[in-house]
């Protein structure tokens, strides 16, 4: 028999392990699951494709500059001329999202439709270990992912484009890794929040497809047309209005995340770009013009331009875990 | 240490609907407990309150010593739990299911590994342990759900319908299982039902839950001496060729025999059924009818004692309880 001193021990033991455990089945099912598999091929077919249409730019740019500090970066940012094939970064921006839903979307409900939901719960561990356990196997599972494809790109720049990074340049792809975790990490907690609200899972997976082309697609479209609306930078009487109706218009942008992700990527990727507001008056637009000649911002500096993004980013990822943590403690375990 | 589970006037309410009405249930150390009652009783939110799985609206529970809705860890590490239509993971295998809920139950990895091959041979499912789950039938699903609630060696064990959806032959295996249990582990098992002929012959007490309510608790006997109709019934068949012209014989010989108090014939399966009363001489009445059927030279094919049914027990009980409820009210 056990004593009591004996029980809260293992009781704390068990506590700091729960999360853990379910977090090591979880990802231990992704990476044997078929949608590992699709995930490694697109996302490789994206990397690899417009990496050898665009390495030809890529060489005969690096060929031309002196200073090569940003020829390895352009294996992420160049984009091929001979087809219409998106960069590397945009890409990830819009693929991101698909990833987050596809490993999220089905990781409550189902353990309710297969009913391990209350074989699961009634082990001695808290309900939140089951949440924060899918999150992390899930954002483990990507986030492997990621770095193979970032290694992959980064490999044939070296080996066979012969560009070797610099020490800032390996810091700016961290960076840029760092800020695309969390992109995912955002639409994982959104895809968790509808495997909680959504009892089947098939219908969770077609909400979260949909928001995602919302996001991707039309979301644009429907910005750009409420900007022009309220922001109506064509009839600008003076160049000072124009200016901000185009500060006006690019607010409007940032409604949605994968604006911020993408400003946040353009920045943290490429040192030539020195800002991601537009100039209000023209005395600041004259001013940024010279200071942005031929300048090369530093890492710091980039980081600096882009925090109030990450800040939002964080702030969104937080709301959507949140809210699918508080609906999980709520829920009755019986359906 | 008191009773492993007991309650004291524990309710649950969804909105206007009562689950659980003020409950107060104890259930001693090394008995065998069945929770009797129709589907949407409150069977499964009485479990789910006793395993800190739901909040309970008002009361209070005690299991292992602990209060389940302040220390649902310290309950669950010491209660195992079959839920009502268990699943595991598909793809997974009998064993790999069983090792996941080994660690997270901080078993060590060897332990974790013996514990498996003990309770999968326990339930008798060693020879199906290494194909997935999805290839399982439902029986054998029922049976891993109990191999799943062994593995961290529980003092208690709550089973939510247990038995349903297993072939006969395998309610049997089953109920030897939990009888094993009880007397080599001293576990106390409490187990859910809505079919009290399957699992009568297990439980030591059961009680009946109508309506969210404890309307009766005791032995199945004590149960069908109060709820029953105070006799016990026998169903006596004879063989088919003498039921023309023996059957007045038959009726008339059934009905010499002491204690008995009616015979009636099923007319579909021309079976006799004879009440005796009071109910403790139906073993007496039984070799009566023996005795008889050998003197007066009648084909005896089947002799037997029909148990008290929950629907029985039930339609009394109920019918009890609406009277009583009707006389408080007219006596306020």
């Amino acid at each position: 028999m056990t004593t009591q001193a004996q029980r809260a021990e293992m009781n704390l033991a068990g506590r700091s392990a729960g999360w853990r455990i379910v977090a090591r089945k979880e990802f231990a099912d992704h990476v044997s699951s078929a949608r590992f598999m699709v995930l490694l091929l697109v996302l490789g077919a994206a990397a690899i494709v417009p990496l050898y249409f665009a390495s030809d730019t890529i060489r005969s740019v690096a060929s031309q500059v002196t200073d090569t500090r940003e020829a390895f970066l352009a294996l992420f940012l160049v984009s091929p001329s001979s087809v219409p094939i998106p960069n590397v970064f945009n890409f990830v921006g819009i693929v991101a999202p698909l990833l987050g839903v596809a490993f999220a979307f089905d990781a409550i409900n189902s353990e309710r439709t297969d009913g391990t939901l209350p074989r699961l719960l009634s082990q001695p561990i808290y309900r939140d270990d089951v949440v924060n356990g899918k999150f992390a196997a899930g954002l483990a599972a990507i986030t492997l992912v990621l770095l193979a494809v970032v290694g992959v790109i980064s490999g044939f720049g070296i080996v066979r484009l012969g560009i070797v990074p610099s020490a800032d340049e390996v810091v700016r792809l961290l960076a840029w890794l760092v800020l695309t975790v969390l992109w995912v990490s955002l639409w994982l907690a959104f895809g968790l929040l509808l495997s909680v609200a959504i009892r089947r899972a098939a219908t969770a997976a077609l909400v979260g497809f949909g928001v995602w082309l919302l996001v991707a697609i039309f979301g644009q479209l429907i910005i750009s047309l409420v900007a022009g609306i309220l922001a109506p930078v064509a009839n600008a009487g003076s160049l000072e209005e124009a200016l901000s109706l185009t500060a006006l218009s690019a607010a409007i942008a940032r409604i949605l995340p994968l604006t911020l992700y993408q400003e946040a990527s353009a920045v943290l990727l490429n040192p030539t770009v020195t800002t991601v507001s537009t100039p209000t008056t023209v005395g600041q637009w004259q001013q940024w013009q010279q200071q942005a000649q031929g300048q090369l911002l530093s890492f710091d500096q980039s980081a600096l331009l882009v925090w109030p993004h990450i800040v939002a980013l964080v702030a969104l990822t937080a709301i959507s875990f949140a809210a699918a943590y508080v609906m999980f403690m709520r829920q009755e375990v019986r359906a | 240490m008191g009773a492993p589970i007991r309650t004291r006037a524990l309710t649950k309410r969804y909105g206007d609907l009562v689950a659980v009405d003020v409950l107060d249930l104890e259930v001693r150390s090394g008995e065998i407990f069945g929770l009797l009652g129709q589907n949407g009783a409150g069977k499964t939110t009485t479990i789910l309150m006793l395993l800190g799985l739901t909040e309970p609206s008002g009361g209070t529970a005690r299991v292992v010593g602990f209060d389940p809705a302040r220390r649902p860890l310290q309950v669950k590490r010491h209660v195992g739990y079959l839920p009502d239509a268990v699943g595991f993971y598909g793809d997974l295998t009998g064993r790999d299911n069983l090792r996941y809920t080994g660690r997270l139950n901080g078993l060590a990895r060897d332990e974790i590994e013996a514990k498996i091959d003990h309770v999968l041979e326990q339930v008798g499912l060693s020879s199906r342990a290494d194909t997935p789950t999805d290839t399982y039938s439902r029986g054998m699903l029922q049976r891993l759900g109990i191999a799943d609630a062994l593995i961290k060696d529980p003092d208690v064990l709550i089973l939510d319908e247990p038995t349903t959806s297993i072939d006969p032959i395998g309610v049997v295996e089953i109920l030897d299982l939990l009888r094993s249990l009880r007397r080599d582990r001293g576990m106390t098992i409490l187990l859910s039902s809505h079919l009290l002929g399957q699992v009568q012959s297990v439980c030591d007490r059961v009680g009946i839950f109508a309506a969210g309510r404890l309307i009766g608790i005791g032995t199945v006997a004590e149960l069908a001496e109060r709820f029953g109709d105070g006799a016990a019934h026998i169903e006596v068949t004879f063989a088919r060729d003498q039921d023309t012209e023996g059957a007045p014989d038959a009726r008339a010989s059934l009905a010499a025999i002491e204690h008995v108090s009616t015979v009636e014939q099923d007319a579909a399966t021309s079976s006799w059924h004879v009440s005796v009363r009071p109910i403790d001489q139906s073993g007496a009445v039984r070799e009566a009818i023996l005795r008889a059927a050998v003197e007066q030279g009648l084909r005896l094919t089947s002799l037997r004692v029909l148990e008290p049914s929950l629907d029985d027990i039930y339609r009394t009980a109920v019918a009890g309880m609406s009277v009583a409820s009707v006389t408080t009210e007219v006596g306020a």
